[in-house]
């Protein structure tokens, strides 16, 4: 497809490279916080939390608390509305029932993980509200905790929830179990296809729980008046689902609050659920002062919302040419402490980037005393692809064939299924595997000291469609101001106000964009699912259409000439034998109020058109073979992003997902003692990549414009944390000729694998 | 977290008085302390600050005498002493790994000492330089040898009320060299799952190794002075079977745990890796010096 406006011109500001509208704040440290706000009259929260990870709450005595001079209001779980049965979307596809929601923002009964919630104070200050948790008695009966999948599946493991039974292909089971849900997808006799197969590989596969690592800790500050009204203000990704979920949790009518959303320091999808919001809220109801609650890093590392811990088993069977027959997904994700569908996501993404006749997949949510696993960038997906994408590196070298070329051969394109069941519409998996054996990188010759290898992996994530809602309001001078109810995580507000500049024939620099509250903006949904400049640049788009058909009666009036003879070109309006000179949409600013008054465009939409992202990653690593420590030589991310509209985020977007994959891959883990605590919450030993960790990360952007857009746009920010993990695992697979099939691939394990195979045998690999 | 009080007493005498109160703290760049005290892990009523105090800032060098460092003066300061990067490179390369630039301008070796971790990064290289650690007390002054400073993960020489003055460090003999390194699975901000540093004697013919020390930290309750490892190198040219023994005398001296960090099976493996890195770096050091 042509790169162009749906009028068919070539674009003139997308594709460009402005500097981003709020990028001066961000800079200079004047952009305001969650953490930022701050009353006069404020009081401070904290909140108390479990240091067990399962234990009965036999009693909790706040008096001595309460006593202290200072404190204000302490409130315990028996607070909250009883728990109702509700399913709501939790984002990227999670889905999450409203009765434990309840349970997971203050304990009744049971805490099921360490960091859960018990009580919340509120007092004068920080310090006194510390010094009151610390006064409260709690007594516990300890029972005996499970954070291992595979173990919380067994039959003699503790139960979390007594009344949780398995769901199986939509029936429940009889008997109290951890797995809370199986999921099954088939295609055709597996068995069948694999004994038409030639190589059949079969393989087992663990990775551990990893936390997005967002630099900004939850926040969340409340104010209830005595009318009634709430305002809260917080760094979310959906201010209106935290709406809708304070409302829900604490039974108030919807209308009642506002929410507020701050600037955001990152979310990855785990600033979707609410944690502190209810408390401050019910705190602030007690106290009738605005009451704020900010998370200490420890406290996200424990009481939010990380990434699944899985166990997988990937058979795949291929003929000598590397046809695909048959492939068979056995999935078992953590769910954490409550109910969960990652498990699910993990089935639909599994095989997602392969045809194939048969496969059989089977996927189980098993809860565990974890925090409740919550989105995390590609939900699911990464743990998924990782063994399917080892098992076809071992296929390639098997056939002697080269691993793009093996996937090439089997990718999947317009019309082809997933293993869920709907067809793929116009995607750009080929071309981007295309790229990648066109790239300099991929041609140059790989790195060929001792124990260096290059490897390849491919990554696949659906992005989402939702609703959103925007307004374009034309200004007297005639530039223009966008109005989203999106939260801008990843510049999305330059994004916006490009669309709006291209639709309306404006510069980047004459649209001024900005993020409203909920009272300020149609019902806008989560800024996740890689949705947003999709979706809401939709809205954007449609609005200025409103705009434009707004425009053309002032200049039909102007002109004193019919609307229909009018044509806006994409820079000005236009007729087309009169002799006028054409009026630019900047001119008509001025012309407003002399024709009818000021003009404003609005749409919301739910566009159903969205893009699928594939991606390819090639990396070059080196093994020390002695200290098991892995350095990245090079890297590269090719991406298909539909139509990159500023390709500088674009290409954020893959560097920052592929750092966060190779972070999973390598050092990231949730290190747990034998009562299942965490012994490394905090970010010196919960290890992120630092700059000097990774290389330089080359991204190449292959465009495939999504049809399903007016722009081509697809999301482009999750697929790039997908390939990450199998990449680097074949790269060191083929360096070190050691299949690790355990994430993370750290210093310690690598070594220990190192050695176990003898340090000789490394001199010359054969994978 | 309670309130507490800050002192900032400009005579040492005042500072030990004062340290020897209940609830007590020496606060010298806080990088460790204000830390522990934000996490709750201590709780202190008073802090002492020492940046006032000018015996705890002294920072001089002298060829027969050697250097002394006050326990105070902040690591980045090493960097700008001359004799220290060329005479004692483990020291200055210890200073140089702690934190950042940021907190390298805060933290003291001093306190690196007093904070007691057997991962600290300044402790090995003042082992094998045989460094001297000069206390104050209520009742006067004593000394004690750098490897006797660090008891237990935490906990160090220091009685209640006792305050580390200043380090003294010997000058090296002419034909040496030494070196410090650790491993961090990532390249910048972490602690070490294992370090060494080594301290070598030539003999005139350049080849034959007088004298040798190795310490190892983080894979004891305190750092070690692995004397097994230096003896397996004394009278070598530093060949394999010498590294190879020396290697494997650090990996069987140490007593390493399991922890976030890494596992002990893993920092024993380490340490005969980073005995035989350390040794190289020293050897290095000492043909670049002429
Ligand atoms: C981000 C960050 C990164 C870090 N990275 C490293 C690293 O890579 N390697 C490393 O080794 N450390 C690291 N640290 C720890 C710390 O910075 C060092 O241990 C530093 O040397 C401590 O010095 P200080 O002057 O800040 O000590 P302080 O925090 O002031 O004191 C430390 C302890 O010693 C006591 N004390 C201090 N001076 C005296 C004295 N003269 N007499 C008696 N007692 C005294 C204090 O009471 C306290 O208990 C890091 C810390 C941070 C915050």
């Amino acid at each position: 497809m042509e790169k162009q406006t749906p009028g068919g011109r070539p674009y003139k500001v997308i594709g460009t490279r402005p500097i981003r509208h709020d990028g001066e704040d961000k800079v200079t440290g004047r952009a305001q916080s969650g953490a930022d706000i701050s009353f006069r009259d404020q009081l401070y929260g904290k909140v108390l939390r479990s240091p067990h990870p399962h234990a009965r709450i036999v009693s909790i005595d706040a008096s001595k608390a309460l006593a202290m001079p200072g404190v204000e209001a302490v409130i315990t779980g028996a607070e909250l509305p009883q728990p109702h049965d509700r399913m709501f979307l939790s984002g990227e596809g999670g889905v999450e029932n409203f009765r434990y929601v309840n349970d997971r923002v203050l304990a009744s009964g049971k805490a099921l993980f360490e960091g859960h919630p018990i009580a919340a104070v509120a007092a004068k200050d920080i310090w006194t509200a510390e010094e009151a948790v610390k006064a409260i008695e709690v007594t516990y009966e300890v029972l005996p905790a499970v954070t291992d999948v595979l173990k919380a599946m067994q039959p003699d493991a503790p139960l979390l929830h007594e009344e949780i039974t398995t769901e199986t292909l939509g029936e429940k089971k009889k008997e109290s179990t951890n797995v809370c849900r199986h999921t099954q997808h088939k295609r055709g006799d597996v068995d069948q296809g694999f004994s038409a197969a030639d190589v059949v590989i079969e393989r087992e596969f663990t990775t551990s729980t990893v936390h997005q690592g967002y630099i900004e800790p939850h926040n969340a500050t409340a104010l209830y008046r005595s009318d009634g009204q709430i305002t809260i203000w917080t760094s979310t990704q959906a201010p209106f689902w935290v709406r809708r979920d304070v409302a829900e949790l604490l039974e108030l009518p919807l209308s009642t609050i506002k929410v507020v959303p701050l600037e955001i320091g990152g979310g990855f999808g785990g600033k979707i659920a609410v944690y502190l919001e209810p408390l401050a809220v019910l705190l602030s109801k007690k106290t009738g002062k605005p009451v704020k609650l900010v998370m200490n890093r420890q406290e996200v590392f424990l009481a939010t919302g990380p990434a699944s811990s899985t166990a997988t088993r990937i058979k795949i069977g291929v003929k000598k040419d590397g046809t695909i027959t048959a492939a068979a997904a056995h999935l078992v994700y953590e769910a954490g402490a409550f109910p969960s569908n990652w498990a699910v996501m993990g089935s639909m993404c599994v095989l997602a980037p392969y045809k194939m006749e048969t496969l059989l997949i089977d996927a189980f949510d098993v809860l565990t005393n974890t925090p409740k696993v919550m989105a995390y960038r590609a939900p699911s997906s990464p743990q998924a692809i990782f063994g399917v994408e080892s098992v076809l590196d071992e296929i390639a070298l098997e056939l002697g064939m080269d691993p793009l070329e093996l996937r090439m051969k089997n990718a999947v394109e317009e019309g082809d299924r997933r293993a869920d069941g709907p067809k793929f519409p116009r995607i750009g998996l080929k071309e981007t595997i295309q790229a990648a054996m066109d790239s300099e990188h991929y041609k140059s010759p790989a790195p060929s000291g001792p124990n260096q290898s290059r490897a390849v992996a491919v990554g696949f994530w659906f992005n989402a469609g939702l609703q959103s809602s925007a307004t374009v309001g034309i200004n007297m001078d005639g530039t223009a101001s966008v109005v989203t109810g999106s939260v801008d995580i990843g510049g999305s507000r330059a994004s916006m106000a490009m669309m709006a500049a291209e639709a309306l024939g404006l510069k980047a620099e004459e649209v001024r964009p900005s993020v409203a509250d909920t009272d300020a903006i149609g019902h806008t949904d989560v800024t996740g699912g890689s949705r947003t400049t999709f979706a809401t640049g939709m809205a954007v788009y449609e609005a200025c259409q409103d705009v434009l058909g707004q425009l053309k009666k002032r200049v039909a009036t102007l002109w004193e000439l019919p609307e229909e003879e009018i044509e806006f070109d994409g820079s000005a309006f236009q007729h087309a034998d009169n002799g006028k000179d054409p009026m630019t949409v900047k001119e008509l600013g001025a012309k407003l109020t002399a024709t009818g008054g000021p003009v404003m465009g609005h749409s919301s939409v739910a566009p159903t058109g969205v893009g699928a992202s594939f991606g390819v990653h090639i990396a070059d690593v080196e093994v020390d073979p002695e200290t098991g420590k892995v350095t990245v030589l090079r890297y590269t991310v090719v991406q298909d992003v539909g139509q990159a509209i500023h390709p500088s985020y674009v290409e954020g977007q893959m560097q920052g997902g592929a750092v966060q994959g190779i972070g999973w891959a390598l050092n990231e883990e949730y290190v747990r003692n034998d009562e299942g605590k965490m012994m490394n919450p905090s970010f010196l030993d919960y290890r992120v990549p630092t700059m000097l960790d990774v290389p330089s990360i080359e991204t190449i952007l292959v465009e495939v414009p999504n049809p399903g857009h007016p722009y081509g746009v697809r999301g482009v920010g999750e697929t790039p944390i997908v390939p990450p993990l199998g990449t680097l695992h074949n790269a060191i697979a083929r360096a070190v000729g050691v299949r690790m099939r355990s994430l993370p691939m750290s210093p310690p394990k690598l070594s220990a694998a190192l050695q176990a195979k003898g340090l000789e045998a490394i001199a010359a690999p054969t994978p | 977290m309670k309130p507490l009080e800050y002192h900032a007493p400009g005579a040492l005498d005042d500072a030990v008085r004062l340290s020897a109160e209940a609830g007590a703290s020496p606060l010298a760049g806080g990088t460790d302390l204000i830390v522990q005290h934000r996490m709750g892990r201590v709780e202190v009523a008073h802090m002492v600050d020492l940046k006032k105090i000018p015996e705890l800032n002294v920072l001089e060098f002298d060829k027969k005498s050697g250097l002394r460092l006050g326990a105070a003066v902040p690591c980045a300061a090493l960097a700008e002493c001359e004799p220290i990067g060329r005479l004692y490179p483990s020291l200055l390369e210890g200073a140089e790994l702690i934190g950042s630039t940021q907190i390298q301008s805060r933290a003291s070796v001093g306190g690196n000492l007093c904070n007691g971790s057997p991962a600290a990064d300044t402790i090995c290289a003042l082992i094998v330089l045989d460094a001297v650690c000069v206390i104050q007390g209520a009742n006067g002054s004593r000394e004690v040898a750098a490897k006797d400073f660090m008891t237990g993960p935490g906990e160090t020489a220091l009685n209640k009320g006792e305050l580390l003055v200043e380090i003294r460090v010997p000058p090296p003999a002419p034909l040496s060299g030494n070196g410090y390194l650790r491993f961090i699975p990532r390249n910048e901000m972490d602690i070490a799952v294992v370090c060494v540093a080594a301290h070598l004697v030539f003999d005139k013919d350049r080849e034959t190794c007088l004298d040798a020390k190795i310490a190892v930290g983080a894979a004891a309750p305190t750092p070690l002075l692995v004397e097994q490892a230096g003896r397996a190198l004394i009278g070598s040219k530093l060949d394999e079977p010498a590294l190879k023994a020396a290697a494997q005398a650090a990996s069987k001296a140490v007593r390493p745990i399991d922890d976030a960090r890494g596992t002990a099976e893993y920092r024993r493996h380490m340490a005969g890796v980073l005995t035989r890195r350390a040794v190289g770096m020293a050897v290095n050091r000492f043909k670049e010096s002429g």
